[in-house]
Parts: structure tokens; C-alpha cells; sequence
């Protein structure tokens, strides 16, 4: 006899969360508290031993993040996860908690902004270095491998370059040389694609985009596999006593979430970069319908695709949905489809015709299409990049990370499908008129 | 190996008294984690371990024994914390003080002591731990972000 493995409709409203055992509560309790009271002078002990599992102080532990925490784990079909203040926090906690000072990170090229920065910049002033290459190929990663090298770091589809790695190509590359893959799985959601299946050994989630999924609230989420063996000699980080945590062992004393714990009481504990238990609920309230919304952004996505391909006033569409994209046939490995149809988020770009002014027009011509610099909300969003996201790069610069100057960048939203297309026609008239 | 959470959840229910074979006094040691986490969810921890026997050395506040047979109580759950290869004879001594379960640590996997056990009419787990288990089931563990795999509309119980 087997457990039941549950369909994700069915995870994405209950895993993580049964009716609470003081007061019956069907609905998750927000646990709006700093601290927990200790028993005794020996739970107390047992508690900063980490010798019995509880709540000491909400920078470390809540249990309506904690619910949040079970569920994005169970969505991905991983161990455990750990939740963050945003998206960067979690990706922070990751490379913290992985990288010491004379580290090496091969990463893909056509990565989100902030991570580049947090990379290049922000780790580089810590002694970690870090190679980019082309994602979209698995040799590149293997060639760019050091002997100081702990971690491969990509998107499994890219914003906004729309750029996918194959997972299990590059997941074989980092475990012949020992090493984690580390996948921002931002954009598909755990709904539409689970690295970990394909040998992903850590997943993050900027759960600010589609996991809450409104535009409301910030939130980060990091899922370990529980199949990495940390015990390879090239960690000792969690295999040897931690003088953060007097003196635990991670991987020994928690086996298969030794990541998350040791991510949890060394960088969260020290960084304090919690998510705060209101955020927490937010979330989960958003992913409780997170596999409707990912069906219908994906389909609205593909008939916005399919619209722009033939409209005059467009020079062309980046969209993995669409059959004749480069890398379709790796989307229909990868994500989930329906009804035969590979979804693929809903996030598209596309150049209007005349150059940089006409997106500007574009953008500017939107009536309910929003102009800001989310993704992943319920509103249709537009974006400029050239003159937004990256504008303090020179032409050839915003080329090489992918942006052109006539690029608009649609975070397609779930208004009815004419509604989006009536506005994406009347701003493109307005911006070749 | 029917180890589904029905299962695990009818052992520790109906046990009340666990036998550590191979516990450890060191306070950061993985044995001494998980039975000082059982002894304060109630359950009676009888440690088994002959290098404190000897000495008269209490573990967790109990009398350490040198084997299961030197225990001379019921005991429910032999918990045993040592190497695969070493198993055999502590499967042997659990049937033969009528101990209701063997339960093989992570790590710790003798298909042989499994199916003795088994056919002894003892329930059988391999490569969990006690603590981890109780905590998944009963809660605890989803303090930590752990995925319990328990999907209920049941208050814990």
C-alpha cells in the first residue's frame, strides 16, 4: 500500500495547511506574532538545540509562512523549502548559504537583471565569481566549469529574454562535476513546469509574481530536492559542525533537508530577510487558484502571440508557445499542456514597427494595459525596457542583454481575451499613426 | 515494505515504549536528537548500548542496557541506530522479546532483519527516522517547511 500522490489542483489549496488544532479553523490562521513562549527551561534548551522541532522567534520560523513554505514544496515535488522577503531574498539565501568567499558560479547569460547584479556585483564584492554563458547551451555550462565552481545557476525560462535551458542536460552537467543546479523557476510556476523532476536540485520562486499572482504582495520561496549528496567533499559547509549553529552538522543531523535547515538557522537567522506571516497568507491565498490562472494567462498569451505574428504594425513576436519559436519543441518536453497545447506562461515580447519611439507610443497609447515593471498579476502589464529596466545601457549593451530598442515586453493578464487584444490593436494604431 | 502513512501513523500510536539500540550520551549525536525528542512526546525511551551499560551511565535519565535481552520489560518499537551489516542479531533479539516493531533508522537498511521481522509477525520499517516520522505525521515537522505529504480535513490528532 501507497500514499496517494495528489494532483497539484489538489495540493495548491491543501498541502501545508489542515484545519488548526486549537480552534478548528478551516481556513489558514494568520500568525501575526514575533515570539512563542518556551514551556520549560529545558524546552527552551531543546529548542535552540534544535533537538525538538518548534517556534522560537518569527525571523526564524511562522507557521503561516510555514504553511506557505510546505506548500510551494509540495507543488514542486521537493524535500522542503524556505520562504523569504522576495524573490532576491530567496535567491540570497540560496547563494549565501551555498558560497564562501573563492567560489565559482557558472550562470546562464539571459538571466532576470537583479540576478546579474546580485552575481556580478553584489557576491563579486564577497570573493565569489561568477561565468556567464549561452543558456541554451548545455555544453557551455560544462566548459565554463572551474575546480572552484559550486553551484550552475539558470532560469528555466527567462525574463525577459523568454530563453529556456534544457533542465536535465544541464542537471547532468553539474552532478558529473558534483555540483547543484540551481533553477529561478519564476515564470512557468510550479504549475506549468517542476525542475526538480528533470534533476533540479534547488528551486527559487520569486512568489511576488504568478504564486500570489495579484500584484499585492512581495514574497520569495527556495525548494531543495533532497537529492543533492552534500557529502561529496565539496561542502563542507554541511557536513562539518557549524560554528554558527554550535556545532551541528546539517547534512548528518537533517539528511534530505539539511539545506533548507541550514539556510533557514545560518543565513535567515542572520540576514533576517523573513517574510513577514500577513505576506505569507497573501500568498497561499493567490496559489490556492494558481493552476486556473496559469491555463488561462497561457491561453491569453498564445492568442496575443498568435494576433502580433500577423499584424502589420509588428516586426516580430518571442513567444516559446508558439510552434515555429526555436525552442518549442524544449517547451513541450518541459512544461505542461493542455488539451495537447504546450502552455508557456504568460509572458511575451515583440518589436512595433519604427524603432524605440513607436514602444514608447505604444506603451503610452495603452488604455487598461499597465505600464510598470511587474509580472505575473491578473492586470495586463506592458513594459519599455530600453527606456525603462535598461536604460542606463548603451544600445550595444541593451543588445547583449537581450533588449532591443523597439522591444515591448506583455505580462498578458486574465481580462477577456478581446478586451486585450481591442487595447494591444488601438495603442499599436496610435504608435505608427 | 508497507511503510504509507497509515501505517506509521497505527505503529506510533499504539506503541508507548522504545527501545534505542545504539543510543548515544553526546548530546549533538543523531540517536540522542531523535530519542530525547520521542521521550518529550511522551514516549519511554530504554537506551541499549553496552559501552554505557557497563558503567551504570544513564542515558536521557534511563537505565542503559547492554542488549534487548537484558531489558526484562515489554518493549514496543526496537529503534536501532547502527550499520546495516549489524542488524541481523538485533532483529533476532526483538522477535524473541516479543517487541512489536523494528524500526531501521535512515540509512540504516537490512532487507534480511526486514523479512525475519515481517515473518515474525512484527511490523518492519527501514531508512526512516523515528523523530522525523512522529513530526511529519503528529506535526512538528511542518515548522520547518518540510513536505509532510498529509493532506486532511482533520484537525491533527
Amino acid at each position: 500500500m501507497s500514499d496517494r500522490r495528489f494532483q497539484p489542483e489538489t495540493l495548491a489549496i491543501h498541502a501545508g495547511q489542515i484545519p488548526d488544532a486549537a480552534t478548528g479553523s478551516r481556513a489558514l490562521p494568520i500568525y501575526q506574532t514575533t515570539s512563542y513562549v518556551f514551556d520549560s527551561a529545558d524546552h527552551a534548551a531543546s529548542l535552540f538545540n534544535l533537538q525538538t522541532f518548534g517556534n522560537v522567534y518569527s525571523r526564524l520560523s511562522n507557521p503561516t509562512v510555514a504553511a506557505l513554505e510546505e506548500r510551494v514544496a509540495a507543488l514542486e515535488g521537493g524535500r522542503a523549502a524556505l520562504a523569504s522577503a522576495s524573490g532576491m531574498a530567496a535567491e540570497a539565501m540560496a547563494l549565501m548559504t551555498l558560497l564562501q568567499q573563492g567560489d565559482h558560479v557558472v550562470a546562464a547569460g539571459a538571466l532576470y537583471g537583479g540576478s546579474v547584479t546580485m552575481l556580478s556585483v553584489n557576491l563579486a564584492r564577497f570573493g565569489i565569481g561568477v561565468s556567464f554563458v549561452d543558456a541554451t547551451r548545455p555544453e557551455a555550462f560544462a566548459a565554463a566549469i572551474r575546480p572552484n565552481t559550486r553551484a550552475l545557476f539558470a532560469e528555466s525560462l527567462g525574463n525577459p529574454s523568454l530563453t529556456m535551458i534544457d533542465i536535465a542536460a544541464v542537471a547532468d552537467v553539474a552532478h558529473a562535476q558534483g555540483l547543484p543546479l540551481i533553477v529561478d523557476n519564476t515564470v512557468p510556476s510550479p504549475y506549468l513546469c517542476n525542475p526538480i523532476a528533470l534533476g533540479a536540485d534547488i528551486v527559487l520562486h520569486a512568489a511576488t509574481k504568478y504564486l500570489a499572482g495579484h500584484g499585492t504582495t512581495l514574497g520569495g520561496v527556495m525548494v531543495e530536492s533532497g537529492k543533492f549528496p552534500w557529502d561529496n567533499g565539496k561542502f563542507p559547509g554541511m557536513t562539518e559542525p557549524s560554528p554558527g549553529y554550535h556545532g551541528v552538522r546539517f547534512y548528518e543531523t537533517f539528511g534530505d533537508f539539511g539545506f533548507c535547515m541550514r539556510a533557514r538557522m545560518e543565513t535567515l537567522r542572520v540576514y533576517g530577510a523573513a517574510l513577514s506571516p500577513a505576506s505569507a497568507w497573501q500568498i497561499l491565498q493567490g496559489i490556492e487558484t494558481l493552476p486556473l490562472r496559469m491555463e488561462r494567462h497561457s491561453r491569453n498569451a498564445l492568442a496575443v502571440a498568435r494576433f502580433l505574428q500577423t499584424h502589420p504594425r509588428v516586426g516580430w513576436v518571442n513567444y516559446p508557445g508558439l510552434p515555429d519559436h526555436p525552442q518549442h519543441a524544449l517547451l513541450a518536453r518541459q512544461m505542461r499542456a493542455l488539451d495537447g497545447v504546450p502552455m508557456a506562461s504568460g509572458l511575451l515580447a515583440f518589436g512595433v514597427r519604427g524603432g524605440a519611439e513607436a514602444g514608447v507610443k505604444f506603451i503610452e497609447g495603452a488604455q487598461f494595459m499597465s505600464h510598470l515593471v511587474n509580472i505575473g498579476d491578473t492586470r495586463t502589464l506592458i513594459s519599455h525596457p530600453a527606456t525603462t529596466t535598461h536604460r542606463q545601457l548603451d544600445e550595444a549593451q541593451q543588445r547583449a542583454a537581450g533588449v532591443l530598442p523597439d522591444m515591448v515586453r506583455i505580462s498578458v493578464g486574465l481580462e477577456h481575451i478581446d478586451d486585450i487584444l481591442w487595447d494591444i490593436d488601438q495603442a499599436l494604431q496610435r504608435a505608427t499613426a | 515494505m508497507p511503510d504509507d502513512i497509515r501505517t506509521l501513523r497505527r505503529i506510533l500510536k499504539s506503541s508507548r515504549t522504545i527501545a534505542v539500540v545504539g543510543l548515544s550520551a553526546q548530546w549533538h549525536r543523531p540517536s540522542f536528537f531523535a530519542a530525547k525528542y520521542m521521550q518529550q512526546h511522551g514516549y519511554r525511551i530504554v537506551p541499549v548500548n553496552p559501552r554505557y551499560a557497563a558503567d551504570g551511565v544513564p542515558v536521557l535519565g534511563e537505565r542503559c542496557h547492554a542488549d534487548l535481552l537484558a531489558i526484562g520489560e515489554r518493549v514496543d518499537i526496537v529503534d536501532v541506530f547502527r550499520r546495516s551489516e549489524d542488524v541481523l542479531p538485533i532483529a533476532r533479539q526483538a522477535i524473541e522479546i516479543g517487541a512489536r516493531c523494528l524500526w531501521q533508522q535512515i540509512g540504516v537498511v537490512n532487507a534480511e532483519a526486514d523479512a525475519l521481522a515481517r515473518a515474525a509477525g512484527l511490523d518492519s520499517v527501514m531508512d526512516r527516522c523515528v523523530k522525523i516520522e512522529h513530526a511529519r505525521l503528529f506535526g512538528g515537522l511542518n515548522w520547518a517547511g518540510v513536505n509532510t505529504g498529509v493532506i486532511s480535513a482533520r484537525r491533527p490528532v
